[in-house]
């Protein structure tokens, strides 16, 4: 008995054993994506391999992590001499990284060309106190998106261009019972539920710090969140959306159950496929309204960069990569899920083909662009902010409190 | 038995029914959304049962092609493999000695209690320094780091098994064979492991249950496919960043289908492996 | 064979175990304690020395004391229930009926299933807009709309507490069956002639058999219950508005998400603490359970 087991188990540890891919190239890197929003699994994998068969010497293991892991799974592979060689950040993250050396300073490797031709807006992605921490590679931005069909039968002749008319097109919507909660938001306690408070935040024309200290509890920030406490309140917003993620609202919208609903690039393509939509044709999207008299649009910046860890061991190879994942080229191949950084790419007629409608969004909403506080202590500020997200959405506290506390808690 | 009522009889063939659908309904679903089309998993009102089974979401979990899903999932399988045949191994290993010496020598048997009262450390309490120790050594992010971890989660229930099972053991059958000359080793090679067989397969494979469930120290300690573990590759899923549910649900199924083949053929020894270290306890 | 020959060589044979034991976790238990006191940072700094800062901070943090009562409610509630439900199927399972055997095979299912699978399932079960739990009770008619249940605090704890139950009570009730076995036949018998009723049968003739293994369990499911982890990660991640945050997940937080060692070092030193004085207090009263019972 004790010998089979013994055996069974050297068994394992042995057949395993012949799995471990054996490295033939020289150079292997190690990167990090996440799984889903933006570029899909499958397009990273097929880049990685267009690079790889043009670099025959550098192999690429890929690992895709939920972006809820993104921020934890890089910091904590920084302690492995062997850790990720290139890793994507969020555009919150560099401020941290820089402070905690996590990337590397690239900014000598920054060309002209690249600096002249990639957008404005792309570039905060990667830049912290004036140097480079790595290249943008997806450029995103949160677009309010609506069913066509359903506005229609609504009798709606055009989307809302302020948040109060978005307020109002749902209630006819609900009042005519077509749907019984017309809008969908991602408001889990997660970064997304920030990302959504943020295009409010910017349509309101708050600001979260003034002068380093917190000032989202006052004015436009305070506005923000009433605005989503309220949507909540009155029936109108799905009250799902506090466990939502983006995926979930994608899920929502894409199964009818939502006339509008708040997300990222991704989904416009997506939902416009009729393998895994049932509205497939029916997709439409504007730029996230704005407050009359105070914006037209409102956006957050939701871009995210590729860098190199400091304990790369190949941070040339690397570079490389990076180079050749963020090119115009690859990109536009590509933008199907995510635009180009590139600022002459909207207007090449193979990206726009087929989705004009994005693109027009996205040049109104792309330059709207607000950013979230750039701090070293983000994920703490972002944790708090999450908290006093989801304690008004619940009734827990009132919205003026809620944000006050935040304020405290977020270690500014 | 005590009582032939009829009602009563009734009453408790209603109780195991509803028992065994409480255990099996769950069970059951996960394995329909395994097989079920997507369509069918986002329908209102919900389709119970597939119109047509489909199998294709094993096949991508199972396929070992480079860079796809399903090599990050076999890779993780592999790696979760790895780590519990390492771990257990060398938890029975240790076991042996020690579970025999605090049998035959129960003044020291005070040390094994303080190994066993280290189950209630919170990993939390360790993961720090562990996670610079590691990183420390080059370990981290290594199936051999992990399986190192995971014996110290091991060992002491492996111990105090083989502890439980020499205490059955009669030491004048172990006398005997040391006075016809044999020493310790032999006496334990001839005498003491056949009668204790039963007694190691019993802890191999607590050890491997306890082994394949862990989580909290694989989260922090592994990063890719070089030393991810399956459960943390099935919480990367479930994390709210896929949307089909059924695929979810098919990286579920193959994960829990060692631990419950285990769980089924040894029910019996593991029962008995249970009790005895509860009843003594 | 002289004794002290003996106890040395017993000494030896424990050694590698030993080593292994102080290395992995004496030590870093030892440096978690020097950690608590300083200020460092996960990677980078080593850390200044800042006293009782660290503890004093967390202790007095509203973090800490609402977490503190939910993982407290939690391992409460979900350990109670595991209990009554694992006995009420073991007195099920102890019974004679037709297919018995089958019904207690299946019981092992439950506990076999990895905690994460598990975690994952129940999470794909209460899914607010495709999920089994919402669809079954409204085809049922028994509520008129879909529900989030892991996105209200006055469920989503429940919803826990329901997953974390359905995988453990079968092992309480595994225990149990196992000890009721043990109970003589006789005796039973002897207590029916008495006229005994069924409680009293229950609380005076069985339970005096299932008091030591139902101890026993009881303390090692508190002290999981305690330092739970896994499920609320998968299912929750502490949400919604931190209401189903554990300690576990706030060391956590601390530790890693914001790279504090040092206060989530002295975090973690008080959970242990308060582990501790648990399972102390618990073996106290197994030991005076086991006294009386015999």
């Amino acid at each position: 008995m004790l010998k089979s087991i013994g055996k069974t188990l050297l068994g394992a540890v042995f057949f395993g054993g012949l799995f471990v891919p054996h490295a033939f190239a020289e150079t292997t890197l190690n990167a990090l994506f996440m799984a889903q929003a933006a570029y899909s699994e499958a397009d990273v994998r097929s880049m990685t391999e267009a690079f790889t068969k043009a670099n025959p010497d550098v192999k690429v293991n890929l690992e895709f992590v939920p972006y809820e892991g993104l921020h934890d799974k890089t910091v904590l592979a920084q302690g492995s001499g062997g850790g990720y060689d290139v890793v994507l950040f969020d555009v919150i993250w560099p401020a941290e990284y820089a402070t905690n050396k996590v990337l590397v300073d690239v900014s000598s490797k920054i060309t002209d060309d690249m600096k002249k031709g990639v957008l404005p807006g792309a570039w905060t992605t990667v830049q912290y106190d004036g140097k480079y921490y790595g290249m943008p590679w997806i450029l995103d931005t949160k677009y309010l998106f609506y069913n066509k069909e359903i506005l229609e039968k609504a009798g709606i002749k055009a989307p809302p261009k302020t948040w109060e008319e978005l307020g109002q097109q749902a209630k006819i919507i609900k009042d005519k019972g077509l749907l019984k909660t017309p809008i969908a938001w991602s408001w889990s306690q997660a970064e997304a539920a920030v990302c959504d408070y943020t295009t409010l935040v910017s349509a309101y024309g708050g600001e979260f710090l003034k002068d380093g200290k917190p000032d989202f509890q006052n004015g436009g920030g305070l506005s923000a969140l009433k605005y989503m406490v309220d949507s909540y309140k009155s029936g109108l917003t799905n009250p799902n959306s506090k466990e939502f993620l983006e995926e979930d609202v994608r899920k929502v919208f894409e199964n009818g159950d939502a006339a509008f609903a708040l997300n990222w690039t991704y989904m416009y393509n997506m939902a416009n496929d009729p393998k895994d939509s049932k509205i497939a044709g029916k997709v439409g999207v504007v730029p996230a309204p704005g407050v009359a008299g105070t914006s037209e649009v409102s956006a957050v910046n939701g871009s995210m960069g590729l860098g190199i860890t400091a304990v790369s061991k190949h941070p040339d190879e690397a570079w490389k990569y990076i180079e050749f994942m963020t090119s115009q080229a690859t990109q536009n191949q590509y933008a199907k899920l995510s635009l180009p950084i590139w600022a002459s790419s909207y207007d090449d007629p193979a990206v726009t083909k087929g989705q004009e409608e994005l693109i027009a969004a996205a040049k109104l909403g792309l330059a709207a662009m607000y950013p979230r506080p750039t701090t070293p202590k983000y994920q703490q500020l972002s944790t708090a902010l999450q908290q006093a997200i989801q304690e008004s959405l619940l009734g827990q506290t009132t919205p003026e409190d809620a944000l006050k506390t935040a304020a405290e808690n977020s270690g500014l | 038995m005590e009582r032939k009522n009829p009602v009563f009889t009734a009453f408790v063939y209603v109780c195991a029914l509803l028992l065994a659908a409480v255990i099996l309904a769950p069970l059951a679903w996960l394995f329909v959304m395994s097989i079920s089309p997507a369509a069918d998993l986002a329908a209102k009102p919900l389709r119970w049962w597939p119109q047509a089974a489909e199998f294709s979401r094993y096949a991508q979990l199972l396929s070992t092609a480079e860079n796809s899903a399903g090599a990050a999932f076999t890779s993780s399988l592999r790696n979760s493999l790895e780590v519990a045949g390492m771990a257990t191994l060398a938890a029975i290993i240790l076991a042996v000695p020690a579970g025999w010496a605090v049998s035959r020598t129960p003044s020291v048997g005070w040390s094994l209690s303080m190994v066993i009262a280290t189950y209630m450390l919170p990993p939390v309490a360790l993961s720090v320094p562990l996670y610079m120790g590691l990183s420390w050594l080059g370990l981290l992010n290594n199936v051999f780091g992990l399986a190192l971890i995971y014996l110290t989660i091991l060992a002491p229930f492996t111990t105090w098994l083989m502890k439980s099972g020499f205490d059955s053991i009669p030491r004048e059958i172990e006398a005997a064979a040391m006075i016809d000359g044999a020493g310790l080793l032999q006496t334990w090679r001839i005498i003491t492991l056949p009668l204790a067989a039963p007694v190691v397969a019993t802890s191999a494979l607590f050890a491997v249950l306890l082994a394949w469930d862990e989580f909290f120290y694989a989260l922090l300690f592994t990063s890719d496919q070089r030393a991810r573990t399956l459960t943390v590759a099935i919480a990367d899923l479930a994390g709210g960043r896929v949307s089909d549910y059924g695929l979810i649900a098919t990286a579920g199924v193959l994960a829990a289908l060692p631990p419950v083949l285990i769980g089924l053929v040894m029910q019996r020894a593991l029962i008995s492996g249970l009790t005895s270290g509860g009843v003594k306890g | 064979m002289s004794g002290t020959w003996m106890t040395t060589r017993a000494w030896l044979l424990m050694l590698p175990l030993l080593v292994i034991m102080v290395a992995v976790i004496g030590w870093p238990l030892v440096d978690t304690v020097r950690l608590s006191f300083t200020d460092a940072q996960l990677v980078g700094t080593a850390g200044n020395y800042v006293g009782f800062d660290n503890y004093t901070k967390m202790l007095t943090s509203s973090n800490f004391t609402r977490t503190l009562s939910t993982t407290t409610w939690f391992a409460v509630v979900s350990v109670a229930a595991e209990m009554v439900l694992g006995v009420l199927a073991a007195l099920l399972l102890n019974q004679e009926f037709r297919g018995r055997a089958v019904l207690r095979g299946l019981m092992i299912l439950p506990w076999a299933l990895p905690t994460v699978v598990n975690a994952t399932l129940w999470r794909l079960i209460y899914n607010p807009e495709y999920g089994a739990l919402n669809a079954a009770l409204t085809q049922l008619h028994l509520i008129d709309d879909y529900r989030s249940w892991l996105g209200e605090p006055g469920t989503a704890l429940a919803a826990l507490i329901v997953a974390d139950c359905w995988k453990n009570f079968p092992l309480v009730a595994l225990i149990a069956l196992a000890a009721l076995q043990a109970v003589p036949r006789d005796i039973t018998a002897a207590a029916l002639v008495d006229g005994a009723g069924p409680f009293n049968r229950f609380r005076f003739v069985i339970l005096p058999y299932l008091a030591g293994p139902l101890m026993v369990a009881l303390v090692l499911r508190t002290i999981e219950a305690f330092k739970v982890f896994d499920i609320i990660w998968v299912m929750t991640r502490g949400g919604p508005a931190n209401s189903t945050r554990s300690l576990s997940i706030l060391v956590y937080q601390e530790a890693f998400s914001f790279q504090r060692a040092g206060s989530g070092a002295s975090l973690a030193l008080i959970v242990t603490l308060l582990v501790t004085v648990l399972a102390v207090a618990y073996a106290t009263l197994v030991r005076k359970t086991a006294g009386s019972a015999t």
